[in-house]
């Protein structure tokens, strides 16, 4: 299921560490950069490229929230809604990105465009009310701005 | 003049000739031939340099208790900044990375490190770039890898991605995260990770902020260092017109924060104010002039924690903002002890149901007594950390509280937080 380089780059990765498993994450990440999730195939195969039990990768990946087990949209939005964006204007910018995407946090556009994700502070409060959206960091928000920056994704 | 802010807004201070233009590495060359491990820890002993992580225990000491002649030791860096309204590590990382690369190689010198991971949460996809970034020059430039400056010092330094964990910030969750597990707490005392830390060896773990002060200590010395403050970085956030983070000496107080920030937005008067990140005990109006350093916060029984100064006018819901904070630490908790796991969810239940107007007289002092249970019960400082914005809630702004109840407040509805893969409405 991963391609050949990303099997190479976890080697690699393997390599960095003097004990296997903490390559674990790292690898974890490698195969969601490739395939959007990590789907049951691709735990399976992160546990034998680093020589670990399934069940060991399967409860690591299941503890941290940006390792996908479940599928995603073509994009990530993250949406921070904790007390410094809360006090910012946060929800109001949540409830008019979940209104114009018809969906609520948590969940994919049903065209597979979109996952909405509530988060917690991501450390920029200076530009609170902010955003994440795949690896890139947006912020302060206004609703508009954030309605906007949603429509646009590809 | 600012200190570890003073070139994080020049735009090429991420690149190594901007860095070593303003002096960088200076310190790293004095100290390699000039000093001895044992005095370069020496000297940021004499700073009284104190881990701006949150704890805030001192750095020497911290680093005094690992075993000089253990054959294998290592340094970790707590990149994992998370801590609510929290945004320091996050500037420095991104605007000065060599300054904490320097600090990262003074530090492994002072202890005898030779293998530095830096544990940097998923969320600083830019930070991760750059570190990176600055990390590769400064092997190419000789400042890691083999050998480093000519002498037989030698560093390697791997920068390792978090994948979304609050609790990996509390020190020993992070090494278990480092080794490809759970972030779940270990148990200390009484194997503290000096002693006994990443793959059961002697590691150093410092906060970014800490480390980006030992290259100014070590070049300009310890008693320079006090005498600029010593310089401290508060966050500052929440409804002032310029959140932002802010360098000033130890001590600084709410008010001056305020106005560096540039004062409240819209006029508006101080309600309340986290001193310390969510996990401290929120402050009010009356303690604007409280300066804001270990001694004078812990006697208000809150503390400076990672100096994020969270500030809330007149307007604000108090309740609503202890529920999210009580909501965030349910959501965080890892589940390990009872008191924790249990506890986030009943409190974040009851004040839900005071804020949708279904409260009860006797749900304060259940929060009172839920509050009590939790406090030195908890494994961690996570749990530990709901009773001191409870207990402010019931202690200064008990008739916010009280008017919901009584339904004098208009109930508020707090969104459902859904878990990625809840069905798609209408499918």
């Amino acid at each position: 299921m991963l391609s050949e380089r990303a099997q190479s780059d976890i080697r690699a990765l393997r390599a960095r560490y003097p004990v296997a498993q903490s390559a674990l994450l790292p690898a974890l990440l490698r195969a969601q950069e490739e395939l959007g999730w990590v789907p049951p195939e691709a735990l399976a195969e992160v546990a034998r490229l680093l020589d670990l039990p399934v069940e060991v990768v399967a409860e690591v990946a299941s503890f941290y929230t940006l390792i996908f087990t479940e599928p995603v949209g073509r994009h990530v939005v993250q949406l921070c809604t904790n007390v410094s964006c809360l006090l910012s204007g946060a929800e109001e910018v949540r409830r008019r990105v979940e209104e114009r995407l018809g969906i609520r946090a948590g969940q994919t556009t049903p065209d597979g465009r979109v996952t909405l994700l509530a988060v917690e502070c991501l450390a920029a409060c200076d530009e609170a009310p902010c955003a994440i959206v795949d690896e890139q960091r947006y912020g302060p928000l206004t609703p508009e701005a954030a309605v906007r920056l949603v429509e646009e994704l590809p | 003049m600012t200190v570890l802010l003073r070139h994080v807004r020049e735009p090429d201070q991420k690149d190594l000739d901007g860095y070593v233009r303003r002096g960088g590495y200076e310190a790293l060359r004095r100290a390699l031939r000039e000093l001895s491990p044992e005095q370069v820890a020496e000297l940021v002993d004499r700073s009284q340099l104190r881990g701006r992580g949150g704890a805030g225990f001192p750095t020497g000491r911290k680093w005094s208790f690992v075993p000089k002649h253990a054959p294998v030791k290592y340094l970790v860096v707590n990149a994992d900044e998370g801590e609510p309204g929290t945004f320091k590590d996050r500037t420095l990382i991104e605007g000065d990375p060599h300054l904490l690369v320097e600090g990262i190689a003074l530090a492994a010198y002072a202890n005898g490190v030779r293998t530095a991971y830096v544990y940097l949460r998923r969320e600083f996809y830019e930070g991760r770039r750059r570190l990176e970034r600055a990390v590769a020059q400064a092997y190419e430039a000789g400042f890691l890898g083999e050998g480093i400056l000519g002498t037989d010092f030698s560093l390697d330094v791997v920068v390792h991605p978090g994948a979304g964990a609050y609790i990996a910030g509390e020190e020993t969750a992070l090494l278990e995260s480092l080794e490809g597990k759970r972030a779940m707490p270990r148990l200390k005392p009484p194997y503290f990770p000096a002693v006994m830390g990443l793959y059961n060896q002697p590691t150093v773990l410092n906060n970014v902020e800490t480390l980006c002060c030992v290259p100014w200590i070590v070049r300009e010395g310890p008693e320079w260092w006090i005498a600029q403050g010593p310089p401290q970085l508060y966050s500052v956030s929440g409804h002032v017109n310029r959140p932002q983070v802010v360098e000033a000496p130890l001590g600084t107080t709410a008010r001056e924060l305020i106005e560096r920030a540039g004062g409240m937005r819209g006029g508006r008067k101080v309600k309340a104010f986290y001193p310390g990140g969510t996990s401290s005990r929120p402050l009010t109006a009356q303690h604007l002039d409280v300066p804001l350093r270990h001694e004078d916060l812990a006697k208000l029984g809150s503390m400076l924690g990672s100096s994020a100064v969270i500030v809330m006018d007149e307007t604000t819901d108090m309740v609503r903002v202890i529920a999210r904070v009580c909501e965030f630490y349910r959501d965080e908790s890892c589940g390990k002890c009872t008191p924790c796991r249990e506890g986030t969810v009943w409190v974040t239940q009851i004040l839900e149901r005071i804020l949708h107007g279904r409260g009860r007289p006797e749900d304060l002092d259940l929060l009172d007594s839920l509050a009590r249970n939790m406090t030195g019960t908890c494994f961690c400082p996570l749990g530990e950390s709901v009773p001191p914005s409870l207990r402010a809630g019931l202690e200064d702004f008990r008739d916010e509280f009280e008017a919901y109840i009584r339904g004098a407040r208009e109930p508020v509805e707090m969104p459902v937080r859904l878990r990625l893969g809840a069905p798609a409405p209408g499918g």
